[in-house]
């Protein structure tokens, strides 16, 4: 989904670029706060990892492709704000060395996968997690769902962009049911990409996996068995 | 990146590097030898600008005509297959954002201060002796 120059006109590049500078600011804040030592490494190879699998653009349908946006991926590994940075070194690397994106859409391409992809994504997995039982299945369940409606929001992130600057005139339902039709079946394979990952994860080193933070804590009837009697 | 240091819990901290390890192998594999046989369609956005007629509006990238613009190496001397030039690509970018996102990281702990608490031991932040 990355917006190429020339879609999207200089006003509403530069103010998606202004709320990219401040989201990103926050972000920066708040990861020199949470992040712990043994969680810089993830950070980075959560970055890495993301890079390589937008890469593997899968078939979704006639003459369409889609590929990983991994914005609850990250999230849900190393916390929405560091993981809303992850997804924004990628897209940065990915326009100033692959050409990829436009270098005036790096903005609306970092406020639509960075933070509507990882915040907003954080937000609906979060809500997931209350529907959702507390084990690692609800927690793979809850990221992989939640990563496939993350693609859809910012596929909608898209087309109310494309409402206030697109270069053509076109309306903005026709744009939004293009946009969320073909971003549906995208999500689809964001979403069981996701889950594969977050359950490996989760499999290998539950401690490192952000989301299921709270599984780590000391069940109630553990507690209970260690008051002294 | 930090070096080993002696942790309260060395074989978790093995562990932690054996996770690293791994997970940049899987990563590195993905980018060279995967991502060649990646879907050429046009993807989601592009299909949509193509059916509603505004494909044309696409600017060339400023950058276009870099070696690497496209996940290519087309223009470097040595790399005539494509399937390997996207590959190498691929490893350039893993490589690249691994080391940008944890530069950026360590950047901005230098900023937390030397007094400010490090969350992972309640230990003093390391940062002065890990940066690099």
């Amino acid at each position: 989904m990355h917006i190429p120059d020339g879609f999207i006109d200089a006003p509403v590049s530069l103010a998606a670029g202004g709320v990219a500078i401040v989201g990103v600011g926050v972000a920066l804040r708040k990861t020199r706060e949470v992040l712990a030592e043994k969680e810089i490494a993830l950070a980075g190879l959560t970055s890495a990892f993301i890079f390589a699998v937008q890469m593997l653009n899968f078939p979704v349908a006639s003459g369409t492709s889609g590929h990983l946006m991994g914005g609850v991926l990250a999230a849900v590994l190393v916390g929405p704000w560091t993981g809303a940075l992850c997804v924004t070194v990628v897209l940065v690397v990915q326009a100033l060395v692959f050409a990829d994106g436009g270098l005036s859409a790096l903005g609306l391409n970092i406020v639509n996968m960075a933070l509507v992809g990882a915040l907003g994504g954080w937000v609906i997995f979060r809500g997931l997690r209350l529907l959702l039982p507390d084990n690692h299945a609800g927690v793979t369940i809850a990221a992989g769902v939640a990563a496939g409606l993350s693609v859809v929001l910012s596929s909608v992130a898209f087309a109310l962009e494309y409402a206030l600057g697109g270069t053509a005139d076109l309306s903005l339902a026709s744009v939004l049911t293009a946009m969320v039709g073909v971003h549906t079946l995208i999500g689809i394979g964001e979403g069981l990409i996701t889950g594969l990952v977050v359950a490996a994860v989760l499999g290998a080193r539950p401690d490192l996996v952000v989301g299921a933070a709270d599984l780590a804590l000391p069940q109630p009837l553990d507690r209970a068995a260690e008051v002294p009697t | 990146m930090t070096a080993p240091t002696p942790g309260p819990t060395p074989g978790h901290r093995r562990r932690g590097w054996w996770y690293l390890a791994a997970g940049l192998t899987v990563a590195l594999a993905l980018a060279f030898f995967v991502s060649p046989h990646a879907s050429t369609q046009p993807d989601g956005l592009n299909k949509v600008a193509i059916d509603e007629g505004f494909a044309g509006d696409e600017r060339t990238h400023a950058l276009a005509d870099t070696p690497t613009a496209g996940y290519g190496l087309g223009g470097v001397d040595g790399v005539d297959d494509e399937g390997l030039g996207t590959g190498l690509a691929g490893i350039i970018g893993v490589a690249l954002t691994f080391g940008v996102m944890i530069g950026l990281v360590l950047l901005v702990r230098m900023g937390r201060g030397p007094g400010a608490e490090s969350p992972d031991h309640g230990e003093p932040s390391r940062t002065a002796a890990t940066a690099p």
